[in-house]
């Protein structure tokens, strides 16, 4: 074949990381030619992070070696990587949020120097954006921290195809569609087919299995540290790409029961703009619609509404799973088991003191229930991976009283094995009367609820039940009114 | 050996090496004939700093911009009115206490007032808080100065078993700090607001009521510092509480608490508080002239949060 003719933009061989005891690559070695997408697939924890911090320069393997187009390169870091047009898009977000979209990109490309940086930048991250997503909408100017997290995303991703100099070559996309909607994850994913095609490669990592298999030309899957398969594209389905990585697929997890809840009683009501929201006892309430139509606002002025900021409330009656985090999420100078159990000191404490052994007795019940992948709840939440943060967000609700639980796009970054676990739990803790408010970017996670509302310009512009809960009925409605 | 690995990974553990060597050096030059004196009046002299100092820790807990300057201006007030209203008469011990902290508890009200109701930033809201209570300090003392009931001006220059008093109502107030902030639910709200308070918020932390709670903790412990020192230093003046501004500040960040917030440690305010006296006394006891002596004492506070704060981003 002309491919292995060619020589390859990036060559790990052999590598191997370790974090003190924890292997976190394990002898990988990895070839990116130009003119492919390699899909890299694995769960959390499994060293695709690892793999691609290898890549872009940022790690130095204690062993193996790293060649780019056929010469060994025995000083790697991240200026070599850049210089030889590898780009990164990460899963925690990178801007800096006090600098507005202009700015960053000039931190990003230094290149871009002299008098007149600011229309040069201007011009390159315009011209990146408008090729990513045609319609975007973003202006240039605004500082960062104004955008939402899907707006931020995009940026990011039009950051790393952006040219000020130095082409693009390989660009290595850590989970780029986690905060996007579908309409913007298929522009995504339709300009990596078309950089793809004119000879750039990329790395694509998501755990949204059928973007994978539909954009990649050969997938990579990993285990532990290892490379446990590597193949064309074509040769995987969903089936086996899933039982690959090394969990079992379950068809069923994505059916939704059907369950008659007209007639629980109702535990929260609020008068949002459009139509009234209500969530009854033991419902599975799905926020759905673009990215960024006010989903959120909802959920945090449901949160707002039912806490007080003067006095602990005994029994709360709503509890929050944060999506973005950094921003509202976990405590980063903190141990795992604190980050857990802040939310239900309460239960946990008498007369104001925390009572240890409780608190360790019941953080290692919910490690065992939702798998946190750590020998040791008192690491520090950051020596987690991203989606294993995520499970110790999640059980941190999970772990409350509270009967309403809220989501704020709580998945992102989390790994197909996993997510089927939580779904199970939702599914249980429903059963018992827990009702949950869902906001999810995930058409699969929305077809989960009872039912759902679909948002526009920050409006509920539909309310959808039962069988009416599906893909045609929501990306309808995502679109309702848009002439107004 | 085997907890010293441990003990070398806490962060109070530079101020308490500094607090010991210049100790040493200290008694050194003098033969080792002035130690008892030394470390008596060291922990004497310490008390006061430890007291406010750990009243300024809380609030430097609570996160990025949080500080409380009122601090000096409220040890004042509540020294002059407490000294005023008991008169030099023995009996009014306990009342005296008790205006000196309601005294604190109305600051501190007052500062978290300004803060929350009008949105000013706590750096410029203590500010101006202690502009009004530095004048009131003012238009009550009118130059007066009144003697501190004779019981308490014993109590507070004596000893008991060789420990100066006022290191013992330091010691005590500094368990129950402990227990706050190590053991109790509110220590944890208090760092939690400290790392991020939209996550803080989001876990159905009442973020209001810590954070005016600790405004008001750390409001009561400079006025009874303010009540203690008056009675120890004969009477209260209108510029006793002056340097303690810059002490209480330095020696939480001395004793290795996150001047960003959110980790914050007890035992350092004593060894941060030993250390700033110890300082003072050892470039003294070396006859060294005033100028030179200030310069010293910057350049070697500096260095030991260089030590104490290398070796703390390195455990991250």
């Amino acid at each position: 074949m002309a491919k292995d003719m060619m020589k390859a933009v990036i060559e790990v061989d052999g590598a191997r990381v370790s974090f003190g005891a924890v292997k976190a690559l394990d002898g990988v070695t990895l070839s990116v030619m130009p003119g492919e997408c390699i899909g890299l697939v694995g769960h959390n924890g499994a060293g695709k992070s690892t793999i691609v911090n290898v890549i872009n320069g940022g790690l130095t393997p204690q062993e193996g070696t790293v060649a780019s187009d056929g010469e060994r390169l025995d000083r790697y870091n991240i200026t070599i990587a850049r210089g030889r047009g590898v780009r990164c898009v990460f899963q925690e977000l990178s801007l800096c949020p006090n600098l507005s979209i202009v700015e960053n990109t000039r931190i990003m490309h230094h290149e871009l120097g002299g008098f007149g940086w600011r229309a040069k930048a201007a011009k390159v991250i315009e011209k990146s954006l408008d090729a990513v997503f045609p319609g975007h909408g973003i202006d240039s100017g605004q500082p960062v921290g104004d955008l939402s997290i899907a707006e931020r995303q995009m940026v990011e991703i039009a950051m790393a195809f952006s040219d000020a100099g130095i082409a693009p070559r390989l660009v290595i996309l850590d989970e780029p569609t986690s905060s996007l909607d579908a309409s913007l994850a298929r522009q995504m994913l339709d300009h990596v087919r078309r950089f793809v095609a004119s000879g750039g490669s990329v790395i694509f990592i998501s755990h949204i299995l059928h973007e994978i298999l539909e954009t990649s030309d050969r997938i990579v899957v990993m285990k532990d540290g290892r490379v446990v398969a590597e193949r064309p594209a074509g040769e995987f389905d969903h089936h086996r790409l899933v039982e690959a990585m090394g969990s079992v697929a379950n068809d069923d997890a994505f059916q939704r029961s059907a369950r008659e809840l007209a007639a629980a009683p109702v535990v929260l009501k609020h008068q949002a703009a459009g139509l009234p929201f209500t969530a009854r006892q033991g419902e599975i309430i799905g926020l759905a619609g673009l990215a960024g139509h006010g989903q959120t606002e909802l959920l945090l002025a449901l949160h707002a509404a039912q806490s007080n900021s003067w006095w602990p409330r005994r029994d709360p009656l709503v509890t929050f799973v944060a999506g973005d985090r950094r921003l509202n999420g976990v405590f980063e100078l903190w141990s795992i088991l604190r980050n857990f159990s802040i939310a239900s000191l309460g239960d946990l404490s008498r007369g104001g003191v925390v009572r240890t052994a409780d608190e360790a007795e019941r953080g290692a019940d919910w490690k065992g229930r939702i798998e946190i992948r750590t020998q040791d709840m008192d690491n520090g939440i950051l020596s987690l991976s991203g989606g294993n943060q995520q499970k110790v967000l999640f059980a941190r609700a999970l772990a409350t009283r509270a009967p309403v639980i809220l989501m704020d796009d709580p998945m992102r970054g989390v790994d197909v094995g996993t997510k089927q676990e939580v779904y199970e739990i939702i599914r249980q803790e429903a059963a018992k009367g827990r009702s949950f408010i869902w906001y999810s970017t995930e058409m699969d996670e929305v077809r989960l609820c009872d039912r759902v509302y679909v948002f526009r310009e920050r409006v509920i512009t539909a309310e959808l039940v039962g069988d009416d809960v599906n893909e045609t009925n929501i990306i309808a409605a995502s679109f309702e009114g848009v002439a107004a | 050996m085997i907890s010293f690995g441990r003990l070398a990974k806490k962060p109070w553990i530079w101020s308490w090496i500094a607090a010991f060597v210049v100790w040493f050096a200290t008694i050194m030059v003098t033969g080792g004939a002035s130690t008892l004196g030394l470390s008596q009046a060291a922990l004497t002299f310490a008390a006061f700093s430890i007291i406010v100092g750990i009243g300024q820790m809380f609030v430097i807990t609570l996160g990025p911009g949080n500080i409380d300057l009122s601090v000096p201006a409220t040890m004042t007030l509540a020294g002059t009115v407490a000294l005023k209203l008991m008169n030099v008469d023995n009996s009014m011990v306990v009342p005296g206490l008790l205006v000196a902290v309601l005294i604190g508890v109305a600051v501190g009200v007052g500062n978290y007032a300004l803060i929350k109701a009008l949105r000013i930033p706590p750096i410029i809201a203590t500010l101006s808080m202690s502009f009004i209570v530095q004048s009131a300090a003012i238009w009550t003392n009118r130059g007066l100065r009144i003697k501190p009931p004779a019981v308490l001006a014993d109590f507070t220059t004596s000893s008991t078993l060789g420990v100066p008093n006022v290191a013992l109502v330091a010691l005590g107030l500094s368990l129950i700090a402990w227990v706050l902030l190590e053991k109790s639910v509110y220590g944890r709200w208090i760092s939690a607001i400290g790392q991020s308070m939209a996550a803080a918020r989001m876990a159905g932390i009442p973020v209001d009521g810590a954070r005016f709670v600790t405004y008001l903790f750390c409001a009561v412990l400079a006025s009874v510092a303010g009540y203690l020192l008056a009675c120890f230093s004969g009477g209260a003046a209108l510029n006793m509480g002056a340097e303690y501004l810059l002490m209480s500040i330095a020696v939480v960040v001395i004793g290795g608490t996150a001047v960003a917030g959110g980790d914050s440690n007890v035992p350092g305010i004593w060894g941060a508080s030993l250390f700033m006296f110890l300082v003072v006394s050892m470039l003294n006891t070396y006859g060294i002239g005033a100028g030179i002596r200030l310069i010293m004492t910057g350049l070697i506070i500096i260095s030991v949060i260089m030590l104490a704060g290398g070796r703390r981003t390195g455990m991250r």
